[in-house]
């Protein structure tokens, strides 16, 4: 088991890394040496460029250097905590992200709660009422979610928040929490403003669990185990809820892998709409205008959420499942 | 002893019946016309069976048909072309088409439209003026253009009268007709789904063919490959990589760039299908058999795996064309996807990017009605031919 886990942790590693040298391949993609292009840029507008402030972060990134030293000072900087320059705010990275890659993580972390708390029970529903009319209606709301692009979701439940409910719902917590540092007040607040996001975040992935989900455990319920469990007379809600219910719960952790980068697709374009003070806005903004420390940064580190992500939900299987624990531990 | 000899002699020869009718060999195996045309039939006439019973995939089918026809006559459709500017209806609101003109019959027809600026919310509004009523034409000629950019014609299935409007879906910020619009952005929008599923599909079945055929390194490699471009999200990279397509390309060239984007991160899914697929079906006799008569790999792959599950791999390719449509649309939506005027989907809702155009222009959020009915289709489509596709079901 522990051997697993370190082995499973180690395999990591070269992920990251290659995550890492595909990010820095995309920040060198654009034409032409950015520093050079940003004091060009400087020098069009009629600013003046502080010579040693360009030769000290020249000097810094080691932007004359071939791209391997200059991919190994990136990289390495990353893992001091120094995410490079951003040169439209004109300050280090790590000052412009300030707290919106922790709004990030709360946002999908709530909506995968949320997909779990809505697709568990009626993917349990479809399936045991396979070719119902719940399970038709059901199904037909699942597709829907998934064909309704979700930056439309957004606009139209922001105009549709704004007429109901009278309130404006862009942002993520109440203003004069913006800035502050975290109090109970202030994560109360974030729930609060953090609903239409999520909803419209989780639709279209909570239409494709509710999918798996049933198609999984249709299966399972065919299998003979269920039938001998009804053959003995145990009640049918006993039956569904010691067995097949329990391999289902194993399919909920293990889909994470597929569940999680849809939903951080989600995030950033819906964040985008409703201007969510998480790295969706910050991101376009910085692709947009090619200031790829920024851009960069942001896509490492939603990559690294997903890694991890996927990391925890293959953890949490081999502590729940004894299959996997007894087979892939030892075998693999 | 068996009981045979146990009963009287008389009795065994009265039930020792032997037929005095020729004999025929082949009676025992004889099919039913019926048996006949299903064992006989192709793998493809089995699978169009079996999908013409799945009532839905089959309408979504013809529904794909007739959106992908219409491209093919896009000019004929749409009343107006697709950079008509009319500047003296800007942002006008969806013209109703009328029957009955004071209580007679006069056949469709549209009624003159006012202009008038509301100088409180400066808002342009466009009432109805029910005095004249004016015919719509149909089969007539309208606004010249040239069919598929090579023949100049004016010939429109339907066109408003002379000096009459028809804006049937309202007008967008230059005062051009959204449903023309809509209309060829279809061309854009549903063409770009097929060319990167086109794409991805030559790229999965090589990558996977070749890791699931040859496995070892190679496989390894593909593996570890396919793990970190899974562990992308896909739209930030989508966007990061469109993001850096040169300015100076033309829009042309962004759209194959795009296409390119799209594709190069789909593939991935496919790759791991035929890679499995491949590895069990490498281990079979007639792989072996085929080796040994000394067909080279590209041919066992192509000639003899590939085959077995080539209708599978198109139905699961299917499912991921409505993926690809959707990535078209919100990276032209983010306005770092296709740029005007190159038209899709996408470039059209990028006019309703906020709140304001929901509240007052609700009619420019229109072009994703058709997003959701190809969404749906393909979905439906590609359900139903997976199940046709399966031989287990």
């Amino acid at each position: 088991m522990i051997q697993y886990v370190v082995k499973r942790v180690l395999l990591m590693i070269p992920t990251l890394i290659a995550v890492s040298v595909i990010v820095f391949t995309i920040i060198q993609l654009p034409p032409g040496n950015y520093l050079e292009s940003y004091i060009a840029e400087l020098q069009a507008q009629g600013e003046s460029v502080d010579q040693q402030k360009v030769a000290f972060l020249r000097e810094y990134y080691g932007l004359d250097k071939p791209l391997p030293e200059q991919y190994v000072r990136w990289a390495t900087g990353m893992l001091r905590g120094d995410f490079g320059y951003s040169f439209e705010f004109n300050m280090p990275v790590t000052k412009v992200i300030g707290d919106r890659m922790f709004l990030t993580i709360i946002v999908s972390f709530v909506t995968i709660l949320f997909t779990w708390a809505v697709a568990f029970p009626i993917g349990i529903y479809s399936a045991t009422h396979q070719y119902s009319w719940g399970d038709y209606g059901l199904s037909l709301l699942g597709f829907l979610g998934i064909a309704i692009p979700n930056f439309m979701l957004a606009l139209v439940m922001m105009y549709v928040a704004n007429v109901v409910f009278g309130t404006s719902i862009g942002g993520l917590m109440a203003p004069e929490f913006i800035g502050k540092p975290w109090t109970w007040d202030k994560v109360k607040s974030v729930l609060e403003h953090s609903w239409i996001p999520v909803v419209v975040i989780g639709t279209s992935g909570t239409a494709g669990m509710i999918r798996r989900l049933r198609a999984n455990l249709l299966d399972e319920l065919q299998k003979q185990y269920v039938v001998t469990a009804r053959a003995k007379g145990l009640p049918p809600r006993k039956v569904l809820r010691k067995y097949p219910l329990r391999m289902a719960l194993n399919f909920f952790i293990s889909d994470i892998g597929s569940l999680l980068p849809h939903i951080i697709s989600g995030a950033e374009i819906t964040a985008v709409v409703l201007s969510l003070p998480t790295t969706g806005p910050m991101l376009l903004n910085a692709l947009k205008s090619q200031d790829m420390y920024l851009a960069g940064t942001f896509l490492m580190f939603l990559a690294t959420l997903i890694v991890i992500g996927v990391l925890i939900s293959d953890l949490a299987l081999v502590a729940l499942d004894p299959r996997i624990r007894l087979q892939g531990g030892v075998a693999r | 002893m068996s009981t045979l000899e146990l009963q009287p002699k008389a009795k065994r020869d009265k039930d020792h019946f032997v037929s005095t009718e020729p004999f025929d060999p082949g009676s025992a195996a004889q099919l039913s016309p019926e048996q006949e045309r299903l064992y006989l039939a192709s793998q493809w006439k089995l699978m169009w069976w079996k999908f013409k019973r799945h009532r839905i995939a089959v309408v979504s089918g013809l529904v794909l048909l007739v959106m992908y026809g219409s491209t093919l006559v896009t000019e004929f459709l749409a009343p107006y072309n697709l950079h008509t500017r009319h500047t003296d209806f800007i942002y006008a609101s969806p013209q109703k088409v009328h029957l009955f003109h004071q209580g007679s019959l006069v056949g469709p027809f549209v009624y003159d439209r006012q202009k008038i600026l509301d100088m409180d919310t400066l808002r342009r509004e466009y009432p109805e003026d029910p005095g004249v009523p004016h015919k719509l034409r149909f089969f007539c000629s309208g606004d010249p253009y040239r069919f598929w950019g090579m023949i100049d014609m004016s010939f429109h299935v339907v066109c408003p009268a002379e000096g009459a409007t028809l804006f049937l879906l309202g007008t967008d910020r230059l005062g051009r007709d959204v449903l023309s619009r809509i209309l060829y952005g279809a061309r854009i929008s549903l063409t770009i789904g097929l060319l990167g599923i086109a794409i991805s599909f030559a790229l999965g079945l090589v990558i996977g063919g070749l890791a699931g055929y040859y496995g070892g390194a190679i496989d390894t490699i593909v593996q570890r490959l396919i793990e970190v471009i899974r562990s992308f999200p896909e739209l930030p990279l989508w966007m990061a990589l469109s993001a850096v397509l040169p300015v100076t390309w033309s829009p042309i060239l962004i759209y194959f760039g795009i296409t390119g984007i799209l594709a190069l991160l789909d593939w991935t899914g496919l790759a791991r299908a035929v890679r499995s697929k491949l590895l069990a079906l490498r281990e079979e006799d007639y792989t072996t058999a085929a080796r040994l008569m000394g067909a080279k790999p590209s041919r066992i792959i192509g000639r003899h795996l590939l085959p077995g599950f080539m209708s599978h791999l198109i139905a699961s390719a299917t499912l991921s064309i409505p993926g690809m449509i959707l990535g078209e649309t919100a990276l032209s939506f983010l306005g770092i996807g296709l740029r005007p005027p190159i038209t899709s989907w996408g470039v059209l809702l990028n006019e309703a990017q906020n709140i304001n155009v929901v509240a007052l222009y609700p009619w420019l959020m229109l072009p994703v009605v058709p997003v959701i009915i190809v969404i749906l289709a393909f979905n439906f489509f590609g359900d139903g031919l997976r199940d046709a596709a399966d031989p287990y079901r």
